[in-house]
């Protein structure tokens, strides 16, 4: 009797996790990860195999003896023997609060795993990819996921994605101590390893660059912001647990470490990531390649107020706004007979918050008649009025 | 916790009722020492049946007893030592595995008490007691891994301890207990008799892998603490004592690895001919798998001991065997055999 209880709710959660614009990853890969094992045990709840799912999950506490969730799936299945359950943490006489963040993790992961991306897919976010970043790390506040991709070529290639917590406060950090997480395109700044940290970090930790440099243009404050690991006691944390950091258990934090290049491996942060077919995904890149092309080449015809027509109203440098932008180039211009542009190693990131930005970081070669120099650059076009302008262009 | 099913007096008349019918003096003297127990006098009752043991150290009864009056010392460790060795001894008895299971939950060892609660159900499958126990165990581990869950350092929800100590001891009933017991009229032998069971069913229960006897049925329980496998290990050696007992030669002969060692080394194809003969000779044949012990190895690894109660129209050979048991390609098959202690 209380086997189609249990059956029930969790046949629930499964639906609950169904519908979705993704499928299942096809060509399915011999997974053993804790989700994997995990999403073994509840379909077989759902197919009505209690001890079979018992035995699993005991399977999977062997393996991962913190992982307090599958505990209390645990001992859910055995209370399951003797009285109908209706939730995923029956335990009786406990604080909701306490099961709250369990549940919580059970359905994530559930969801997660069953909504894992198509391999055919790309994540609109990751445009171009620089040669020398050989992966892009992409992060889902919703899904509490983070992917990895690899660099084939410019286009990027699904390798593993792992279950995350982030801010308590859910994401968009503006505040220090919102427990936000932020949304944007940062990259990792430094390796701390476990021996510099507290138990609290685990394994270690990979600061990313929050506040960027249009986090600080939008006045967001705060700092510290960190992929890092879990503390010893536990295996893993609820979806929504920390300050704002991005966690992972650390043994998922130890494989995604070797793939991690300081100063160079992108992490974007987006509360829902976009999936694009390759199709659209190359299409978005050439339009947009398209208007960095015009821009370069527009600086070099020395028609100062055509190339000045790529710059939005609001746009910024350094100690310069757009009056005293086109003042400076308008002064410089004036004296060259010819200029020449070439920008390599571009790389091209769609930033995932609501603002329709492009980060775009090159070497930019100037070459003049009169002056020739070498920077790395780095701008953010913004979508207004139908077309890509820059809001803010420095160098790196 | 409480040890004692005191209201199972019920059980206790005609168990020892039956008993006296089937060994009358000894089991007075049972009753005796029974009754010393339960009026609270444990310290005579335990010279009365170490007396009674002395005499007949096998017994199963008198070392039950001597089991609960240990309990009722308080003497843990050799009360657990006395139903261990009962429950090895007769794996038939859902009794002994019950009452370790609540010695070892009286210690906080659920997981423990489980698999013999699990086991002592696996024997009888209609026991309620162990049922009742199990239930409570389960709460137990439930609450153990909610604990755990939660990261809670002690218990947060106190199950109640409410498990039944066994005193009472049938051998073998009906499927359901109560009534046989209520009956007193049950034919079940007592416990020393279940071994030589097999012999007498030998003439009607020919497939010894099939046949529910007193000696295969609860077979099952110790190799299912195993885990799952062991239990493969155990369906198949029952299926090759089948096959044997019903002289089918080559589905026999078929339980044999590929790379199979023969008793004497000799080549495959002699051994073979030589199985064929014995196998086919005989006009039937009876093999009888008794205490079978499972020992998992690794995944596809396993050896197996059990006595093996061999009958034919012309011999009657009783012989302890010990299989080595390989799995090749999902199927347990036997890699050597070897014959004696």
């Amino acid at each position: 009797m209380s086997r189609p209880t249990l059956s029930c709710v969790l046949v629930a959660a499964v639906a609950f996790g169904a519908p979705s614009t993704l499928s299942p990853a096809k060509g399915a890969r011999i997974d053993a990860t804790a989700d994997a094992l995990l999403a073994a045990v509840y379909e077989e709840i759902v197919r009505g195999h209690l001890d079979a799912a018992l035995q699993n999950i005991e399977g999977l506490i062997r393996v991962r003896p913190n992982f307090r969730l599958a505990h209390l799936i645990k001992g859910d299945l055995l209370l399951a023997r003797g009285r109908p359950i209706n939730t995923i943490g029956a335990a009786p006489n406990v604080p909701e609060a306490h099961m709250e963040g369990l549940r919580a993790e059970a359905f994530t992961r559930l969801r997660a795993y069953r909504e894992r991306p198509p391999t055919d897919r790309v994540p609109r976010y990751l445009l171009q990819l620089r040669e020398d970043q050989k992966y892009a790390v992409v992060v889902d506040t919703r899904r509490s996921r983070l992917y990895l991709y690899q660099n084939e070529g410019g286009k990027p290639r699904f390798v593993a994605d792992y279950y995350v917590s982030s801010g308590k406060n859910g994401p968009l950090k503006v505040r220090e101590g919102d427990e936000k997480t932020p949304i944007g395109v940062y990259h990792v700044t430094e390796s701390l390893p476990r021996e510099k940290l507290s138990d609290f970090y685990g394994s270690g930790a990979f600061p990313i660059n929050y506040p960027n440099e249009w986090d600080r243009i939008q006045g967001r404050k705060g700092h510290g912001i960190w992929l890092h690991g879990t503390p010893s006691n536990t295996y893993s944390r609820p979806p929504r647990s920390s300050n704002g950091c991005v966690v992972l258990a650390n043994s998922d934090l130890d494989v995604l470490a070797r793939n991690l290049q300081i100063g160079v491996t992108p992490v974007v942060i987006s509360e829902d990531v976009e999936w694009l077919s390759t199709e659209d995904w190359a299409s978005e890149r050439t339009s947009f390649g398209k208007q960095l092309e015009q821009w370069r080449a527009d600086w070099e015809s020395l028609d100062t107020e055509r190339y000045l027509t790529h710059y939005s109203k609001n746009f910024s440098a350094p100690n310069q706004d757009l009056d005293s932008w086109s003042r400076h180039k308008r002064l410089v211009n004036g004296a060259k007979s010819w200029i020449k542009v070439k920008m390599s190693n571009l790389s091209m990131f769609r930033d995932p918050g609501k603002d329709g930005l492009v980060l775009v970081t090159f070497d930019q070669e100037y070459r003049s008649n009169n002056l020739s120099n070498t920077v790395t650059k780095r701008q953010y076009w913004l979508h207004e009025d139908g077309r890509w302008r820059i809001v803010y262009e420095g160098t790196v | 916790m409480n040890f004692m099913a005191r209201s199972s007096t019920r059980l206790a008349v005609p168990l020892f009722a039956l008993a006296i019918s089937a060994l009358p003096v000894r089991a007075d003297e049972l009753q005796d020492i029974d009754r010393l127990l339960k009026q609270g006098r444990a310290a005579q009752a335990l010279e009365r049946v170490n007396q009674y043991l002395s005499q007949k150290p096998k017994d199963a009864k008198g070392r039950f007893i001597k089991g609960l009056i240990l309990v009722e010392q308080n003497k843990v460790p050799e009360a657990t030592e006395v139903f261990t060795a009962l429950s090895r001894d007769y794996p038939e008895l859902p009794e002994p595995y019950n009452n370790l299971a609540v010695l070892y939950a009286a210690q906080g060892q659920y997981e423990k008490a489980r698999q013999q609660l699990e086991m002592s159900i696996r024997t009888h499958p209609s026991y309620a007691t162990a049922y009742e126990n199990l239930g409570d165990v389960y709460t137990k581990l439930a609450s153990q891994a909610y604990d755990r869950a939660l990261q809670f350092d002690s218990s947060n929800s106190a199950a109640k301890n409410k498990l039944s100590l066994i005193r009472d001891l049938i051998s073998s009933d009906g499927p359901t207990r109560s009534s046989a017991a209520a009956s007193g009229t049950s034919t079940a032998p007592p416990p020393s008799a279940a071994r030589t069971a097999p012999a007498k069913s030998a003439e009607t229960k020919l497939a010894a892998g099939q046949a529910k006897s007193v000696a295969t049925k609860p077979a099952e329980k110790p190799a299912r603490a195993q885990g799952g496998s062991g239990e493969e290990v155990l369906q198949a050696v029952l299926d090759w004592a089948s096959a044997w007992s019903s002289q089918k030669v080559d589905s026999y002969l078929a339980f044999y690895a590929q790379d199979f060692k023969t008793p004497k080394g000799e080549e495959r194809s002699q051994w073979e001919a030589a199985r064929r003969q014995r196998i086919a000779g005989p006009k039937k044949i009876d093999v009888v798998i008794e205490s079978p012990k499972v020992v998992l190895k690794g995944e596809n690894d396993a050896v197996i001991n059990f006595r093996q109660v061999y009958r034919s129209d012309s011999l009657k050979v009783n012989s302890n065997k010990t299989l080595i048991m390989v799995r090749r390609e999902g199927r347990w098959v036997i890699q050597q055999e070897r014959t004696g202690a």
